[in-house]
């Protein structure tokens, strides 16, 4: 009965939070100011005409997932479409790697313009990823809400410079959360390799595409990706001393750090408080075998308060750990000064000497402040004991306590018979 | 006779009360097994902030690439003891270039790793296994511990899926994957006292018995049957000294 009734309160919960996600998007006419952004970025060089997905061209299997795709796109999201290599047929490198045109503005779909645009492409030109990339990126403009490159190709990159990993890289530090998710037609190691750097470098992913039906799918889950709503951190410059660091409270934020860097940032915590800290370090590139982070906090005199550590090798993503550190109540019922706790996350990244050590590796910091915890007088719940020698050591005392007192009372009546 | 009386009253109070006990206990509601309100996700995260919420006792599915890094978040709660148990669907045989390593690793809501008491949170699969499937069975969540201690407290936890080790030509291969989160009440012999905020657990929905677990424990049967025993054992004694005739047989002749 109690759980039905919970359910109810439940669904009803969900319904309502429901309405209020969709209500932005439907009562308006066009998606919000914040509304996810997604840009389809296709590769139209010549070699999309291979014939080897389920028996038709790439570029056919292209146009149709595109298709099903834009008639799938939630209300919610903007959609723009960007290909490479699309209209220069030429030899010259220097302008087949300029060749990179946006074919749709992001924003609202308007499903018959965004499928003639696809429709009118043939296979054409040079493969320059890197700079379809940086083109993307510009398109996607810099306001709020969350931006995504979905890129599909079926090569490397033809053009050498810039290499599209570094670019991929660079455009992820630049704070603005931009995520590259790569598909591949093509399945040689080369292609594969680049393709999964620049996924790695973005937080992205890499799919290998073997047929139509699939490239659809992965191109509608990504764009459900996006749609879906998440907390989007805010960017932070830590310091190299605790002195000099700047001034951090609730939420996520992130930061750079390059190989062994350490960086300082400062917390408020209020008496009566619980600092609660979680710092991940994502490896974005080739990394070395074994790696670990370190957060610790440290008082203002210098004093390690608390520290949270992982190790780990081999493949990865990120590297986290975390910390809490509760400040107790002030005796003096007046003293409501905060105290000032000076958080420091390092990590033991190392790379091969091959491997670019600028921008630094991807920080994410989850700082919250919640009610202290209350310490139990007695680790067991509230002091109960329990088991068989428990019962045993109460019975022995009460039996010995019986006799004891009716002893007593024995004594103390013959006494007073003999009186 | 008296005394009888009185023991066999003090007994069936001492009876009633471990019966109510444990009907208080059948009456608790457990970990909600099928608590499987609405839809059941479909997609999984693909880092810590996007981490797809998930109930106890709910199959979450998620289609992915080999080599994607999937994430899901549950609730557990204080005096829990939370299993997570995923399956990896493999990509066909005929794609794949030889075994690869599958990991499953649980952090807390502070992001740190957690251990796995027991269960295989780390298998291979062989070249020609269609899928794997993993366990990982964390400690019992306690309701406090000291700062320094990484213990499980309550709150979010985070399932981390992915292939550790394989042939890189498999990255970007289709794999379908499915996860379910478990807890298991453990009882009264971890029973402990103090209350933590929950950790990180805003998007997520309380346990049936709350984040700090429900306040009856059957260390309370314990405690309670432990003073009724040391009463009847004190009357006893005490009858034995005052009136030592009645233990006594009855003189012969009467």
């Amino acid at each position: 009965m109690i759980i039905r009734r919970r359910l109810a309160a439940g669904a009803c919960a969900l319904l309502a939070a429901l309405a209020t996600g969709i209500a932005p998007a439907s009562a308006a006419d066009g998606p919000s100011k914040n509304s996810p952004k997604v840009e389809l970025v296709l590769d139209v060089s010549g070699s999309m005409r291979t014939r080897d997905v389920d028996g038709q061209s790439r570029m056919s299997a292209a146009q149709q997932a595109f298709n099903e795709v834009i008639d799938a796109v939630p209300g919610g999201v903007r959609l723009g479409i960007r290909t490479l290599g699309a209209h220069y047929p030429g030899d010259d490198k220097e302008i087949g790697c300029k060749d990179s045109k946006q074919e749709y503005p992001v924003g609202p779909v308007d499903h018959t313009e965004a499928k003639a645009a696809v429709a009118a492409l043939r296979p054409t030109g040079w493969t320059p990823i890197g700079y379809a990339l940086r083109g993307a990126d510009q398109d996607l403009g810099t306001d709020g809400g969350t931006r995504r490159v979905v890129l599909i190709t079926d090569g490397e990159d033809s053009c050498g410079q810039p290499d599209p990993c570094d670019v991929a890289r660079e455009l992820a530090a630049k704070g603005t959360h931009l995520t590259v998710d790569t598909l591949g037609l093509a399945h040689d190691d080369k292609t594969r390799e680049q393709l999964q750097c620049i996924a790695e470098a973005t937080g992205g992913t890499y799919t290998s595409v073997q047929h139509t039906d699939e490239l659809s799918g992965k191109i509608k889950q990504i764009v459900r990706r996006a749609d879906t709503p998440v907390e989007t951190p805010k960017p932070v410059s830590g310091a190299n001393e605790c002195a000099k660091a700047p001034k951090i409270g609730q939420g996520i934020w992130t930061d750079r750090e390059t190989f062994s860097e350490h960086r300082w940032y400062r917390v408020e915590v209020k008496p009566g408080q619980e600092l609660r800290a979680a710092a991940s370090v994502g490896a974005d590139r080739a990394v070395d075998r074994d790696y670990g982070v370190l957060v610790r906090a440290v008082g203002e005199s210098g004093q390690e308060l608390v520290r949270g550590s992982e190790a780990g090798s081999g493949r990865t993503d990120v590297m986290s750990s975390g910390l809490r550190y509760p400040v107790g109540k002030a005796k003096d019922k007046n003293d409501k000064e905060p105290r000032t706790v000076c958080l420091e996350v390092s990590n033991s990244f190392s790379a091969p000497p091959n491997v670019k050590r600028d921008p630094g590796l991807p920080v994410e910091l989850a700082v919250d402040l919640v009610k202290g915890p209350d310490s139990p007088s007695d680790l067991a719940a509230f002091g109960l004991g329990r088991g068989w020698v428990l019962l045993a050591v109460l019975a022995v005392t009460g039996l010995l306590a019986g006799l004891v007192w009716g002893w007593l009372s024995r004594w103390r009546v013959s006494v007073w018979r003999a009186n | 006779m008296r005394t009888t009386r009185i023991l066999t009253a003090a007994l069936l109070a001492g009876a009633a009360l471990f019966t109510t006990a444990g009907a208080a206990v059948a009456d608790t509601p457990g970990p909600s097994p099928s608590a499987s309100s609405g839809d059941t996700p479909t997609e999984a995260g693909t880092g810590f902030r996007t981490a797809t919420a998930i109930e106890q006792g709910q199959k979450a599915t998620a289609s992915a690439s080999t080599g994607d890094y999937l994430y899901w978040q549950f609730p557990a709660g204080a005096n829990q003891r939370p299993t997570v148990k995923a399956t990896v669907q493999l990509p066909e045989a005929s794609l794949r270039h030889g075994a690869a390593t599958w990991q499953l690793d649980v952090f807390d809501g502070l992001r740190r790793h957690q251990a796995c008491a027991s269960g295989e949170p780390t298998q291979r699969a062989g070249a020609q296994d269609a899928s794997v499937t993993l366990t990982c069975t964390l400690r019992t969540v306690r309701p406090w511990s000291e700062r320094w201690a990484n213990d499980p407290l309550p709150g979010a936890y985070y399932i981390r899926l992915t292939v550790a080790d394989g042939p890189d030509q498999d990255h970007g291969l289709p794999v379908k994957t499915e996860v379910r989160a478990d807890a298991k009440d453990v009882g009264g012999s971890r029973a402990e006292g103090g209350e933590v905020a929950p950790l990180h657990a805003a998007a997520l929905k309380e346990p049936e018995d709350g984040w700090n677990g429900s306040w009856w424990s059957d260390r309370w049967a314990w405690t309670v049957g432990g003073a009724v025993l040391g009463a009847l054992a004190a009357i006893g004694g005490y009858t034995l000294t005052r009136h030592p005739h009645r233990f006594r047989r009855p003189p012969a002749g009467r």
